[in-house]
């Protein structure tokens, strides 16, 4: 009998004539305004973000009860926004938290973990998670095709997921992404449209599109379901501790939704009687380059200062990031911090990742580790803190930024006194 | 020759039901009062008491940024157009 890990593996996409799964109603966040599901992410009374209404009356599982279930984002599902099983993107999530000791050591902390979402199924980043969701949520609404604009790693996701569950696709990228990226998005048979200018470029003509066209994507009028699956990366570290939190988290700061979800995830993990103790500090990390979000946490107020943005970090490049504000309020709220760094140091941050951990990250995870280390030594992450560091990319996605740092593998004649020749000059 | 206004979908119902509309104006601010004066429950929706924009609404004035700008200061030139987008998406 397989595992239960193994059966959401094989688990394939529900057939069709499945019927798909209710979606919670929406609330306004600024002004509390109601609104039934649908394919719209901001409030028609004030333009403020909409998210998902939970019954609070709703049965929420034990922790023997999610145990039980398959490996995956799903086992939260109570806590997520689909009402019902999902049928599409069934074995997303459950990624490894990975000890590592020799990484705790560098940055002087007690404790050091990696969520691992560089390894997530299927497409190597944490952007799986929030697709799955938004999918499940554009089967519920009758759409039958998605989109999204992106960095890289969400085309991935959505043109994986997409082509999966038998939906359209229409994905928007910088025409500058790195090739991994372009690759790992065309080969599921999107139409993938590369656009002159910055990622914040293609939001803007995107969230023009998604008025226009009627289509789901995921991270415009999704947004209200599609940003809930991140929460799912906080359900799983608590529950991989043993149902409880950690000292600190740090996480790359994009758009900002990542960080703000986390925060939220673990308050209601604790608030649901799931996980123990004080919700964590949450860390957030960005490129120098490109750095709103630390620069609002810095100075303080409520309104993001966009900027151009200047780093090899392109999947974190969003000069004018949505969830900013909100990003620097659970910040703030948690008694954390912010943190930026060079994009030298975020190349070093994946080399100190890979030799400590044998984890390979991308750009993204480079700042988060180099962000870590830099808090470390200032003194703001303590020597007593164990500490989670959210990986969210793979680094294969990203070869180029590490290319020109790496040492030139000699190359030698098949001859054993060659390789003596190596060795006696190591 | 008028300047162009395009509000997104969840704005129309507060606009007469229309997402286009042509307005008069040396800057952004006065294209924005403009239509306001004519659609009463739009201007709320788009700047603050002090006629300040929201940093959650984002005006592009020919598809580039006011916040770049000069804001609600920055001039306009005949024929422009200035789309309005609430700030989502990222990632």
């Amino acid at each position: 009998m397989p595992s239960p890990s193994a059966a959401a593996r094989l688990a394939p996409p529900a057939p069709a004539g499945v019927p798909a799964p209710a979606l919670a109603p929406l609330v306004c966040r600024r002004c509390g305004a109601r609104f039934d599901p649908g394919p719209v992410a901001i409030c028609a009374e004030c333009i403020g973000p909409l998210e998902p209404a939970y019954d609070p009356a709703r049965r929420l599982p034990t922790r023997a009860e999610i145990e039980a279930r398959p490996r995956s984002i799903w086992r939260y599902r109570e806590l997520l926004p689909i009402l019902g099983d999902p049928v599409v993107s069934l074995d997303t999530g459950f990624t490894p938290l990975v000890d590592a000791p020799a990484l705790a050591r560098a940055l002087g902390v007690r404790r050091a973990l990696v969520k691992n979402d560089a390894v997530s199924h299927p497409t190597l980043s944490f952007k799986d998670r929030v697709v799955a969701v938004a999918l499940n949520a554009a089967r519920s609404l009758g759409l039958e095709t998605v989109g999204c604009a992106s960095t890289g790693n969400l085309a991935n996701a959505v043109a994986a997921q997409a082509a999966r569950a038998g939906l359209g696709a229409w994905i928007f990228v910088p025409e500058d992404l790195e090739l991994g990226k372009i690759v790992g998005t065309a080969i599921y048979g999107p139409r993938l449209v590369r656009v002159k200018g910055t990622y914040d470029d293609v939001n803007r003509l995107c969230a023009q599109v998604a008025d226009r066209f009627g289509w789901g994507l995921v991270n415009l009028n999704l947004r209200s379901y599609y940003g809930e699956g991140s929460k799912t990366m906080a359900f799983e570290i608590a529950e991989q501790l043993g149902w409880r939190f950690p000292d600190a988290v740090i996480a790359p700061m994009a758009g900002g939704s990542l960080v703000t979800k986390l925060d939220k995830g673990f308050h209601e993990l604790a608030a649901a009687g799931l996980a123990e103790g004080a919700s964590p500090r949450i860390y957030g990390a960005q490129a120098a380059g490109c750095a709103p979000i630390v620069d609002l946490v810095s100075r303080g107020g409520e309104a993001i200062t966009p900027v151009v943005p200047r780093t090899i970090a392109r999947s974190i490049a969003i000069g004018n990031p949505a969830d900013g504000a909100h990003a620097a309020a659970a910040i703030r709220g948690s008694g954390g911090d912010a943190q930026a760094v060079t994009d030298e140091e975020l190349v070093e941050g994946i080399a100190l990742l890979a030799a400590t951990t044998g984890v390979f990250t991308e750009t993204a995870g480079g700042v988060t580790v180099a962000a870590a280390r830099r808090l470390a030594r200032a003194g703001k992450l303590r020597p007593s803190d164990e500490l989670v560091l959210c990986i969210t990319g793979n680094g294969l996605k990203t070869v180029e930024a590490v290319t020109p740092a790496l040492a030139a593998a000699p190359v030698i004649a098949p001859k054993l006194r060659e390789v003596a020749a190596l060795v006696g000059s190591a | 020759m008028p300047v162009t206004l395009r509000l997104p979908t969840v704005l129309a119902r507060n606009a007469g039901g229309q997402t286009v509309h042509e307005a008069k104006g040396t800057t952004v601010g006065d294209v924005v009062a403009d239509v306001a004066a004519r659609f009463p429950e739009l201007g709320p929706r788009l700047r603050d008491a002090k006629g300040d924009p929201y940093p959650y609404v984002i005006f592009y004035l020919n598809d580039e940024d006011i916040r770049f700008q000069e804001g609600f200061a920055t001039r306009v030139a005949d024929g422009a157009e200035i789309v309005v987008v609430p700030a989502i998406a990222g990632g």
